[in-house]
Order: C-alpha cells, then structure tokens, then sequence
C-alpha cells in the first residue's frame, strides 16, 4: 500500500536531559509529588503468568556504566497479547491487571536497572510471517542521546521461538543477534534475565528504527 | 493486525541524529552502527494507555503541587497546546509530562549543583492526559536559563521538557518547549542538533496574548505533533477506546 505523506509533520525529538527523574521519576531525583507513581513494577497480585525480573546496566562508547538512564518497557501479557485496542487476537486474553508498562532508572551508584514482569507470550508476527519469540519492547532517553532508542529484550531459554523469530532473523551478521538476548539466571528460585545494553562500541545493541 | 494502524515511516532528516559532537555528551552515547528498520508489528503499533484517575488534582498546577509554606517565585505562566498526529487529528486521553527548572535556573535534583537557589515551593514537575480534543493545559513558573557543561561559556535558553505517549509505543516522544523571543536560543548547542531550521521553530513557543489571565499569569502556546497511523478511520476507534 503506498502512503503519501500526512500533512502534518512530527515534532522534533531533543534530548531527555540529565534531569529526566525530575518528571518522569520523580523519586529518584529526590523527591515525592504524585499519588500515583509510575514505576519498574508490572505486576500486581492478580496478573497472570511467570514472574520474572529483568535487569542490566547501560554501557557507553568507552565501556563505562552509565548512570543516568531512563528505561521504558512494552510487553504482551502471558498470553501474548497486548492490552491495547489494536490488538484483535481475539482468540488471546487480556488481563486487566496488566498494562504492560513500566519505566526505571538507571541507579546513580551502581548503574543497574530492574523490572518486575512476567514472561510475555509469543505474538503473531506480520502478515505471512511467523509468530514473534516472546519479547519486550525497550526504550532509552537521556543526556547525550537526542531521540530515544528502540530495541527488544529477547530470553535465552527461548532458543526455539527465537530460531523462527522473523525479527532476530533479519539482523546481519547474525552475530549481532545476541546483543538482543537476555541471559537467564535463576537467583533464589527467581528468574533473572540479565540485559546489559551498550550504546556504541564492539558489541553495539542493535537499536531499531520503528 | 489492520494495516491501517501502521504509522507513517518517521522523517529522521527533521529530527537530530544521535551523533552531535557540538553536544559533547553525544559522543559516548551514540549508536554508530545504523539502525535497523523495522516493518510495524503489533509491538510497535500498540503502546501504553492511561486513566484519569492515574492523574491528581494538582498534577497540573506546578505553582500548587509542590507549595508548603507559600507560591513559588517567579513569572507565572499558563502553558497550553495541543497533541495532534500527522493527519492533524487531536490525539486524545494520552499522557504528557513536563519537567523544568526554576525561575532561577535550578532543578529539584540531587544531581543539579548550580549555584542558584531551590525554591522550597516549586517542585518542577507535571502531568496532564489530553482532552477529547488532544488540548492539554497547566499553570507554572517561567523557567530560568542556566548554564551546563558543554563548552566553557554553555547555557541552556528558558525551556521546560516534555515527555508524550500517543497510542502506540512508535510515537514515544522525548522534546523541548522554547520560549519566543528568548535572545539564547541562537546559541544553544542542544537545540542546535536539529538540522531543520522549521523544525527548531515548532518547538518555540509563541505568547499567546488571548490565553493570558488579565492581573495573574501569561500565556503560551505549545502544540506537538506526533506520528499518524497511515488509516485514519482506524484512529476514530481508538479515540473511543
Ligand atoms: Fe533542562
């Protein structure tokens, strides 16, 4: 289908800044305003699914943590399904009780990120293509990165789904593939996917143009 | 997935590239492999919703929703627009944010040592979801230029930052309102990384004399514009939903 362009144009992207917490997590910045915070938390007691945590730092060029960073996710419940009008997989779920939305911060000492999630399902890919491995979408804004970076968080104990995923297969050389999967580790009985990101340098995420 | 709530592939040649040395903190930072473009799947064209009753009273009063003891100084200043998408269709019950300095150029900010002084009654920071119309409004401080380590003699002009959501995680947006007439735009080496001169000037805001309040606060007016899907009456079911 050809799509001529719509009339009006997009508003340019400017950097998040160093001071993103201030309105994005306020907590992190130091202090407390809202009732109601946004947070790394996903789940509450009657989502349905895995629990699963994720958490990774951010790299720079030089291979320094980055401390500063703010992460969002986007994800599909256990079913694989989104909880957004878009999403006619009618023969899926969809749980209220999850929005499949989070943000953290990058921690100003140590650099780590977290999220507490569950496992995705897999998702139908584009039309003629194969259903998605089990996924979450991840956004980056902050200081020295002028529009926000997409990439996805694949699992490691989904080389199956992963082997057929339309997405992971495009990427060339298939080294880079790697840079999208997050290492399983199992931390007192929790699964912890390990996603360490890196903005620039030998082993470079790769970073989507959506 | 409908077709029709694909976007329109994003215009990168108005929006600045990740590498922009004059912006030091870009030179770490930038990916410098390209990146990869990807077809929209359900993952793209689907993003986070949110409910009025996720948004305070307050939430957009940021001379109230941090007062103690008394208004925080400063000019004070309405700041209204309007969230549209590219086919210009307001983009309704989509949350913005917004976060800014003082009216002496200070951040609430563990992190933020300028010599300025914290006002103990100004927080910085707001929400609002858009109207079914895509308008937006909140009541603030005028923010103050400060200066930030970039080149020696580096400061920022007055801005406040903006955070918006859309309905699908493809439009997520991070940007900056300016202020018409503010003599250090020209200078800025942030604003500056946008390559398109119309483009900087979508992001200044002009006064805008006919939302002043007459003895209280002035007016300015900030519309953003967000990718469209490449179906419009696809977005009229999302508007109900
Ligand atoms: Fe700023």
């Amino acid at each position: 289908m050809i799509a001529s362009r719509p009339p009006f144009t997009e508003t340019a992207s400017q950097t998040a800044g160093p001071y993103v917490h201030i309105g994005l997590i306020p907590h992190q910045a130091g202090f407390d305003i809202f009732e109601t915070n946004f947070s790394n938390i996903l789940v509450g007691p009657a989502t349905k699914g895995t629990r699963i945590r994720i958490e990774g730092r951010v790299f720079d060029g030089l291979g320094a943590v980055t401390k500063d960073i703010l992460v969002e996710i986007w994800q599909a419940n256990a079913a694989g399904r989104y909880n957004h009008p878009a999403d006619r997989q009618e023969d899926k779920p969809i749980d209220p009780s999850f929005r499949g939305w989070g943000r953290a911060g990058t921690d100003f000492k140590t650099g780590i990120y977290t999220f507490e999630t569950i496992k995705p399902g897999r998702v139908v890919g584009r039309h003629g293509h194969r259903p998605m491995a089990p996924h979450v979408n991840v956004w980056l804004a902050a200081r020295g990165i002028n529009m926000g970076l997409s990439t996805r968080l694949y699992f490691s104990d989904e080389a199956v789904a992963n082997a057929e995923d339309p997405v992971l297969n495009m990427i060339d050389p298939p080294l880079r593939r790697d840079t999208l999967i997050a290492q399983r580790e199992d931390r007192d009985g929790e699964a912890v996917y390990v996603f360490d990101i890196h903005l620039q340098g030998e082993r470079e995420t790769v970073f989507f143009d959506i | 997935m409908h077709p029709g709530s694909e976007f329109h592939q994003r215009d990168r040649s108005l929006h600045p590239p990740a590498l922009t040395p004059h912006y030091k903190s870009t030179v770490l930072r930038s990916p410098r492999l390209p990146l990869w473009s990807l077809q929209n799947s359900l993952s793209e064209v689907t993003g986070p919703l949110f409910r009025p009753e996720e948004i305070g009273l307050l939430d957009n009063d940021l001379i109230r929703n941090y007062a103690h003891d008394g208004e925080p100084i400063g000019e004070r200043i309405i700041v209204h627009g309007r969230v549209l998408d590219e086919n210009g269709r307001g983009v309704p019950n989509t949350l913005v944010e917004f976060w800014q300095a003082n009216a002496g150029g200070r951040y609430r900010h563990q992190n933020d040592t300028y010599l300025a002084p914290i006002d103990p009654n100004f927080g910085g920071c707001g929400r609002a979801l858009t109207d079914e119309n895509g308008g937006y409004a909140f009541r603030t401080i005028k923010p103050g230029a400060y200066p930030f380590r970039n080149f020696v003699n580096s400061w920022r002009p007055a801005h406040i930052h903006f955070s918006v959501f859309g309905t699908g995680f493809a439009q997520r947006l991070i940007t900056q309102m300016y202020f018409e007439g503010d003599p250090l735009i020209p200078h800025d080496q942030i604003l500056g990384t946008i390559p398109d001169p119309a483009a900087i000037q979508r992001l200044i805001a002009p006064l805008d004399m006919n939302a002043a309040i007459p003895l209280d606060s002035l007016a300015y007016r900030f519309d953003i514009v967000l990718r469209g899907r490449r179906q419009t009456y696809f977005e009229n079911k999302l508007q109900g939903a």
